[in-house]
C-alpha cells in the first residue's frame, strides 16, 4: 500500500515554497498507512521538492518540472497524476490524497473522474485505511463514509490533522517525465491580497463582525483589535448582506469554514448559517449587548456589552 | 452561444438540519427545500451573459427527485428558456451526476456549463471538476468574474489567499462562487409564465448512464455539541480567563 501525496505550495517572491497544508495531508497519509509519496508538480519547483524530501515520514519524493504546471492548472496536472497512478500498476498507489486548498480542490476531483472513482472530499479522520469521517451539511452533521474503490481519491480538511515535522526525513527525489501541454487553459494572471494580516481560514485569531457593528466604518474597531492579536477579521452573512464590507469575508455555510484557536463574534446574533461557520473554533468569545443572543449558546466566554465601549476597551488591554 | 446551468435542490439554507436518531442520515421530512445557493448564482450568471447578448439560451438541468422540477421552475421563472431533469430517487454521488451531466452535454452540446461549487448539503466540491475531466473540457473553478473574449473564456478564481485569471478554450466548465454576482428575485408575472416553459424529463437509464457509486455511508452523527460556557460581567475578566483558563492569547 502506497500513499500518494499531491503537494501544494505557495508561489513567493523569489522561490516557491511548500504550502504547510501539505504537512497536514502527509498526517492523513501516515494514519492510512503504508508508503508515502508526494508529488511535486510545478515549473521551478526544484526548492519545494528539496522540501519536500525532508518531510518526516516522506519516503519518495517525485518531482515533474515543466512550464505545462506552473501554476497546477488541472488541465495538465490532472492527466500527469493519473498517468502517474495508472502505471503504478496493481502495487501501485493505492490513496492519492491532497490537502483541501482551492488547488487541491481544484485537481483531485479531475484525477477522480478520469480513473473513474469516486473523490472523498475534506476528511477530518482516518477510522482506517478504507473508512473515513467527514462533516456534511457544513459541519452540521458528520458521515463516516467507506470506499470500495481500487484507488481512494481524497481531500483532507487540514483542520482535522495536526501537521507533520516539516524536518528530519530525507526521502529520495525522482524526476519523473512531462505531458505536452494540454493547450486549453493558460494562466494570465493574479492578485494576490496584501494585507498584513492572516487569511481568514489559516488564521489562529479570528475576529468577526455581525449586523451589530452598525456600518462599515465601525469595522475600524475589529481592525484595531485583531492587529493587537494578530488576527483576521471576518463577518457574518448579515453584515456583508448590508453591505459593511466585502463577500470575501463571510464565515458561515456558504462563505468561509474557520476552526481558528480563538474566535471573537462581536455584534453576531449567531444564525445557524454563521455558527456552522465557526463553530468547530476552540475556544469562541461573544460580544453582545442582547442577552438571548443565539450565539451565547456556543459561547465559551460571553459578554452582554455594547460593542462600542467592549472592543476598544479589550483592544486597550491586550 | 449556448448556456447549460446545473442545479440542485437542497435544504434550505436557513434549516438547521437534525440527526435521525438511527444515524441513517439528516431527517429531511417536512424541511423547507431551495435552490442551492450557488446553483442561484449559477443561474443569475447565465441569465447576465443573455442580458449581455452572449448567451443565446440557457437550458437548466437537475439531476434528482421529481421534486426537484419546483427548483428548475424557479431556475425558468429566474430566466432559463427551458429544464431537464433527470429524475432519479436515488441519491447519487458527485461522479453519477457528472455522468448524467456529460450525456446530456453531448446532446445539447453547450458551448459553456455553469455549476454551483458546491452543494450545501453533501459539500463536495467535485461535480463541476468530474464534467471537466468526462467532457474533456477547461475548468474555471470557485469563479468570481467571468468574460467571454471570442473563443475564449476569461474566468477570475478565487484563490488562497487571492484572486487567479484564467483564460480557457471554449467549450468551457464554470463553477460559482460567492462574490460572482447578487442573484436576482424572480417576479411573479415569471413565476406564471414559467409554468408554460418546456420542461422534459429523462432517466439516467434512458441515458445510459451508470449510477453506481464506489462509496457506501455506514453513518451520520451529529458532532460534539459545545458544552455550554459561562458569562464574564466585564473585559478586565474576559482578558483574564483568556489569559489563565483558556491560554489562548
Amino acid at each position: 500500500m502506497t500513499v500518494l501525496v499531491i503537494a501544494d505550495f505557495l508561489q513567493g517572491q523569489e522561490n516557491a515554497a511548500i504550502a504547510p497544508a501539505t504537512l497536514n495531508t502527509v498526517a492523513a497519509a501516515a494514519e492510512i498507512g503504508g508508503d508515502v509519496h508526494v508529488l511535486v508538480a510545478g515549473q521551478a519547483v526544484g526548492g519545494v521538492a528539496e522540501a519536500a524530501a525532508k518531510i518526516a515520514g516522506v519516503a519518495k519524493v517525485l518531482v515533474a518540472d515543466n512550464a505545462a504546471y506552473a501554476h497546477l492548472l488541472p488541465e495538465n496536472v490532472a492527466p500527469l497524476i493519473v498517468a502517474l497512478v495508472l502505471e503504478s500498476g496493481a502495487k501501485g498507489y493505492s490513496h492519492v490524497l491532497a490537502p483541501a486548498t482551492t488547488n487541491g480542490k481544484n485537481i483531485l476531483p479531475r484525477v477522480a473522474a478520469l480513473l473513474d472513482v469516486d473523490q472523498i472530499s475534506e476528511i477530518i479522520s482516518v477510522e482506517s485505511a478504507n473508512t473515513f469521517k467527514r462533516p456534511i451539511y457544513a459541519g452540521n452533521a458528520i458521515a463516516t463514509v467507506q470506499s470500495s474503490a481500487a484507488i481512494k481519491v481524497i481531500t483532507v480538511r487540514t483542520t482535522g490533522f495536526d501537521p507533520v515535522a516539516a524536518e528530519g526525513g530525507s526521502a529520495s527525489v525522482e524526476a519523473i517525465a512531462a505531458a505536452p501541454d494540454a493547450g486549453k487553459s493558460k494562466f494570465v494572471g493574479e492578485e494576490l491580497a496584501k494585507s498584513d494580516r492572516p487569511e481568514l481560514t489559516a488564521a489562529k485569531v479570528v475576529v468577526s463582525g455581525g449586523r451589530g457593528m452598525g456600518n462599515g466604518d465601525n469595522f475600524n474597531h475589529l481592525y484595531a483589535l485583531a492587529d493587537k492579536l494578530g488576527a483576521a477579521v471576518g463577518a457574518s452573512r448579515a453584515a456583508v448582506d448590508a453591505g459593511f464590507v466585502p463577500n470575501d469575508m463571510q464565515v458561515g455555510q456558504t462563505g468561509k469554514i474557520v476552526a481558528p484557536q480563538l474566535y471573537i463574534a462581536v455584534g453576531i446574533s449567531g444564525a445557524i448559517q454563521h455558527l456552522a461557520g465557526m463553530k468547530d473554533s476552540k475556544v469562541i468569545v461573544a460580544i453582545n449587548k442582547d442577552e438571548e443572543a443565539p450565539i451565547f449558546q456556543v459561547a465559551d466566554y460571553g459578554l452582554v456589552a455594547d460593542l462600542f465601549d467592549a472592543v476598544p476597551e479589550l483592544a486597550s488591554q491586550l | 452561444m449556448k448556456v447549460l446551468v446545473a442545479i440542485k435542490r437542497v435544504v434550505d439554507y436557513n434549516v438547521k438540519v437534525r440527526v435521525k436518531a438511527d444515524n441513517s442520515g439528516v431527517d429531511l421530512a417536512n424541511v423547507k427545500m431551495s435552490l442551492n445557493p450557488f446553483c442561484e448564482i449559477a443561474v443569475e450568471e447565465a441569465i447576465r451573459l443573455k442580458e449581455k447578448g452572449i448567451a443565446t439560451e440557457i437550458i437548466a438541468v437537475a439531476v434528482g427527485p421529481t421534486a426537484a422540477q419546483e427548483q428548475l421552475r424557479t431556475a425558468l421563472a429566474l430566466g432559463a428558456d427551458r429544464a431537464i431533469l433527470v429524475e432519479t430517487s436515488d441519491e447519487l454521488n458527485s461522479l453519477a451526476v457528472a455522468k448524467a451531466l456529460k450525456a446530456i452535454v453531448d446532446k445539447e452540446q453547450p458551448q459553456l456549463v455553469i455549476l454551483g461549487k458546491q452543494a450545501i448539503d453533501s459539500d463536495n466540491n467535485q461535480t463541476g471538476q468530474m464534467l471537466a475531466a468526462l467532457t474533456g473540457f477547461a475548468q474555471g473553478t470557485f469563479a468570481s468574474k467571468v468574460e467571454v473574449a471570442g473563443d475564449t473564456l476569461n474566468v477570475t478564481r478565487e484563490i488562497d489567499g487571492g484572486l487567479q485569471t484564467v483564460a480557457l478554450n471554449l467549450p468551457a466548465i464554470v463553477t460559482t462562487d460567492l462574490r460572482l454576482n447578487e442573484p436576482r428575485y424572480a417576479s411573479l408575472p415569471n413565476i406564471m409564465k414559467a409554468k408554460k416553459k418546456p420542461l422534459e424529463t429523462v432517466t439516467p437509464d434512458a441515458l445510459g448512464v451508470s449510477t453506481a457509486s464506489t462509496t457506501k455511508t455506514l453513518k451520520v452523527e451529529a458532532p460534539a455539541a459545545r458544552s455550554a460556557g459561562i458569562k464574564v460581567t466585564s473585559v478586565a475578566e474576559l482578558v483574564e480567563k483568556l489569559k489563565t483558563e483558556a491560554k489562548v492569547i
